[in-house]
């Protein structure tokens, strides 16, 4: 693909990045009309205290002013402080962006195998027992909602065997180096797993619809009539043809890294950026939310921009046209 | 005489449709998983209509709920036990769908009528003016889908009204991007370019030939979307954005797990309605599949 | 009847074969009891409107099918009857004694693979123990041998024309060196230029390799010139048979006059609709009309053709035609 589109690509993300700036800015203006008098609501303030604050939170001069000034901070990436911990924002997702990356990471990849695996499965088994079992099972698991399905196993593997634990990332009595990674491993076990089933159905379904398309391609006969295997046909001539739409799905789930475990972290109160989330709606803590919102939507827009380059440089007949 | 032409012109375009429409209910019915789909909503239906015959409104209110044990399994209090408050959960559990199925419904029917009307307007019309509503559409595809939603409802506040709005909000541009692009393929059609040589308007030719071939698509895409916005409901009522006054499965499961349900072994009270989300969105992502395979030519051979 | 002119046992021997596709009730009869033979070395042309059985046939020859369908009869290459053999030795017979070219079509070769790679693949799967230089080499050879030039090896499909595609398709084919080339509708989505091309190509090959050639295509004043016999396929069964020249110029079958009479002519809606310039269309497979299947839409139909299921019959030396008015010379 030519540099001029790559630019382009390049340069409509910035734009919709440079949207979603605006977005937060005035969505939030439209609320939080006197955010000061609300934070110290039931405290008598004079005046010149008030006005005091107001600057110290940027909320005077107009709203040009505040404009300007709301994207020049946003640029050196300060998002402003928490109204519940008045601690900068920044620092605060900073402190908790690795947990949800290790969680939502780990589960994407095993999501995207494992249902990569079922789909391909249950295409080349096409109307067997095993398509239909894994079609309704993969079904099942996509219908429901994903907290819940934590819940379930919550009470199953949690409660009731008691082989995990209930909730958090670490137990406050573990020391550190390895002991401490090996417990927060076994932490993790029941929230990627909720994460994984939940979402396997996803590549289950497009890979084997995708692989059932690419089945009745010419080549594939082509390939059997050389004398190849029919396993040799489907790994090395339908499989890697099936899975360009697959590596797309998952570079774009990758950018729902940051925000796609917001219930899930809730439900088994795992220190990410989603219990961050569900912590600030109770404020509501508004700068958080601000600075949430920015840093997931940017996660998603560089995703979806890599998830088209990508496309482009897998798929030969885009690469070099 | 020229009435009576254009009255057997509309009555043979009406006999048309119920014909092509009767012929699809056959094809439907051949679908297995299509007419369970239909069953497992029809029933969902029955029980939400059905919810001041199955159980009483009063029971939701806790005041009248004190004399009841608390946490009772089904087994002490039926028909689904209690729970921390002492209110029956099989009276939230069926009111609950009340209000799980209608925002599903309105928040869909919602996005689909802006969905549709941006997309046939961006399709038609095009050039600058389809390139912009385009490319308003594709900023709200990336966008991450609960964090808008999340954002908007704590600033909006919760109500069911604004439920309803947001996730209508945040659904219609998947909607709008299909019917566009099913627009772009309808406009090519020669009979399209005959009603315009005979100096037909835009709009007639909007309403009369292109609104009627989108149509079949659009009620494809709306029974796939009804899940989506059943599960956005669910999700925001969980993390405490829904309304407060009014029981629905989402809200159901918050409770349960602030109450803490799961500790307490206490499964009557969140497997219900978790339960009743994943067998209506089941229900209706198969007769969305049905629907499409009925549309879809190409779908349609390969199942023969 | 066999028409096989030599002593000699032929290359291929296809005998009462029949495919049946699973469908409503008993299934959809394709192809209903074909028999031929082509020696080594010899060129038999397979005329017929789609729908016919061609294709089917073709595909039944290297147990392509899918899975379900059944294929009763034989298929006897050098003795050996295809249709029996276990996997292991089917899918060695595969490519380097029997294989096929199909349509030059966008999606006859692997998009994401390219071509270099694809022809090695043939190679190395029957050849094992060649090492990356000479199959390389081999790839060039076969390259060049069909007018490609070997460093094109490294493109990918989409980079071809529809003529150099179907020319890769050949050389791909030729890669172990088989006895029989199958080749199905190879001209047909090219246009005259570059047909004539392709038939030059394969007349050559056929002469310096030595090499047999099944040429399945609707289209039969391409067989005239290309192939030394005729056989034309109506409604899953064969029709005529003969010498090429003489099946072309004194058809006996009216379906076969029908199909040498259908001389294109540019621009004709007439000719577009109807290529063998019949009215009508080829039966269905799942409905065949009653005694003979061509009395529909035959010019010189008979009362007794709707009752009689005439089969092949002499109709000269070397020729046979399945049609009621061939009086047994």
């Amino acid at each position: 693909m030519n540099r001029r589109r790559v630019i382009g690509k390049i340069l409509a993300s910035v734009g919709t990045l440079a949207f979603v700036v605006c977005f937060n800015f005035f969505l939030f203006r439209v609320v939080e009309s006197d955010p000061v008098g609300n934070l110290y609501r039931g405290r008598n303030l004079s005046p010149e205290q008030r006005e005091e604050l107001r600057r110290e939170f940027g909320l005077d001069g107009s709203q040009a002013e505040q404009f300007a000034r709301y994207v020049a901070q946003t640029a050196q990436l300060n998002f402003g402080r928490s109204y519940v911990t008045n601690e900068p924002v920044i620092d605060e997702i900073a402190r908790r962006a690795w947990p949800t990356v290790a969680l939502v990471g780990t589960s994407a990849l095993l999501s995207a195998l494992i249902g990569i695996l079922i789909g391909v499965v249950a295409a080349w088994r096409r109307g067997s027992k095993t398509d239909y079992a894994s079609t309704g099972f993969t079904m099942a698991t996509y219908s429901m909602p994903d907290f819940w399905l934590g819940m379930l196993l919550l009470l199953v593997f949690a409660v009731g065997l008691g082989w995990f634990p209930v909730g958090g990332i670490v137990d406050p009595a573990t020391g550190g180096g390895l002991e401490r990674l090996l417990d927060q491993a076994h932490h993790m076990v029941l929230p990627a797993a909720t994460l994984t089933l939940a979402y396997l159905g996803e590549y289950a379904l497009i890979m084997r619809s995708s692989l059932l398309e690419t089945m009745r391609e010419d080549y594939l006969l082509l390939a059997r009539a050389k004398g190849l295997r029919d396993v040799a046909v489907r790994n090395r001539h339908a499989v890697p043809n099936a899975l360009l739409p697959v590596t797309t799905l998952l570079a774009i789930n990758i950018g729902f890294i940051l925000s796609g475990a917001i219930a899930v972290e809730t439900i088994f109160s795992w220190p990410g950026l989603g219990l961050a989330t569900f912590e600030a709606l109770s404020g509501p803590d508004l700068p958080m939310l601000q600075g949430l919102f920015l840093v997931f939507s940017a996660a998603v827009i560089v995703a979806n921009l890599a998830a088209d380059l990508l496309y482009s440089y897998l798929d030969p007949r885009v690469r070099t046209a | 005489m020229r009435g009576a032409v254009a009255t057997s012109a509309t009555r043979i375009a009406w006999l048309r449709r119920r014909r092509a429409v009767t012929g699809a209910w056959r094809d439907y019915r051949r679908s297995r998983t299509g007419m369970i789909g239909l069953a497992v909503l029809v029933l969902a239906g029955l029980v939400a209509l059905g919810a001041p015959l199955l159980a009483d409104e009063g029971d939701l209110r806790a005041v009248n709920a004190i004399d009841n044990p608390s946490w009772a399994p089904p087994s002490e209090f039926g028909p689904l036990g209690t729970d921390n408050l002492g209110r029956s959960v099989w009276a939230q559990f069926v009111w609950g769908s009340r209000i799980s199925l209608l925002v599903g419904l309105a928040a869909t029917v919602l996005a689909i009528v802006i969905g549709t009307v941006v997309g046939i307007s961006a399709g038609f019309v095009g050039g600058r003016f389809g390139g912009v509503l385009m490319r308003g559409t594709e900023w709200f595809l990336v966008i991450p889908f609960l964090p808008l939603a999340i954002v908007l409802a704590a600033v909006l506040g919760p109500s069911i009204e604004n439920i309803i709005l947001v996730i209508g909000i945040t659904s219609w541009p998947g909607t709008a991007r299909l019917i566009r692009a099913q627009v772009l393929t309808l406009k090519e059609r020669l009979y399209v370019d005959r009603s315009r040589a005979f100096g037909a308007s835009g709009r007639h030719l909007m309403g009369r030939h292109i609104l009627p071939n989108v149509m079949p698509l659009v009620l494809a895409n709306t029974t796939l979307t009804v899940p989506i916005a059943i599960l956005s409901e669910t999700t925001l009522s969980f993390l405490g954005l829904g309304d407060p006054t009014r029981a629905s499965w989402g809200k159901m499961l918050e409770e349960a797990f602030r109450a803490g349900a799961i500790t307490r072994e206490a499964w009557w009270y969140f497997l219900p309605p978790g339960l009743g989300i994943m067998l209506v969105v089941l229900a209706f992502t198969l007769c969305g599949q049905a629907l499409e395979a009925i549309l879809d030519p190409r779908l349609r051979e390969r199942r023969s | 009847m066999s028409t096989a002119p030599q002593a000699a046992r032929p290359l291929l021997s296809v005998r009462d074969l029949s495919v049946t596709y699973p469908g409503a009730g008993e299934g959809v009869p394709a192809v209903r009891g074909v028999s031929l033979d082509v020696a080594a070395g010899e060129t038999l042309g397979l005329a017929g409107e789609s729908g016919c059985g061609k294709s089917t046939l073709a595909g039944a020859i290297l147990r392509l099918l899918p899975r379900g369908t059944e294929v009763t009869g034989e298929v006897l290459l050098d003795g050996e009857d295809v249709l029996t053999m276990r996997p292991g030795r089917l899918r060695a017979v595969r490519w380097t004694e029997l294989a096929i070219v199909l349509q030059g079509a966008m999606h006859s070769l692997n998009p994401v693979q390219r071509i270099g790679a694809q022809i090695a693949e043939a190679i190395e799967l029957h050849e094992p123990g060649l090492g990356r230089g000479e199959v390389r080499g081999r790839v060039a050879e076969l390259l060049e041998l069909v007018g490609i030039p070997a460093g094109r090896a490294q493109d990918y499909p989409h980079r071809f024309s529809g003529g150099q595609r179907q020319r890769v398709l050949i050389a791909l084919a030729l890669a172990c060196r088989p006895r029989l080339l199958i080749a199905d509708e190879p001209t047909t989505a090219l246009d005259v230029m570059v047909q004539a091309q392709v038939l030059r190509l394969l007349a050559r090959l056929q002469d310096e390799l030595g090499l047999a050639i099944l040429f399945v295509t609707h289209d039969l004043s391409t067989l005239a010139s290309v192939c030394r016999r005729i056989a034309v396929m109506y409604a899953g069964r064969i029709v005529e048979e003969g010498p090429s020249g003489e099946v072309f110029r004194t058809p006996a079958h009216p379906y076969t006059r029908a199909l040498a009479a259908a001389f294109p002519v540019i621009g004709d809606p007439a000719f577009r609709m109807h290529p063998s310039g019949l009215p009508g269309d080829p039966p269905d497979p799942r409905d065949l009309p009653s005694g003979c299947p061509f009395h529909p839409r035959c010019a010189l139909a008979q009362p007794e053709c709707p009752a009689i299921d005439v089969r092949l019959r002499p109709a000269g030396p070397g020729r046979a035609a399945a049609c009621v008015l061939v009086e047994p010379s």
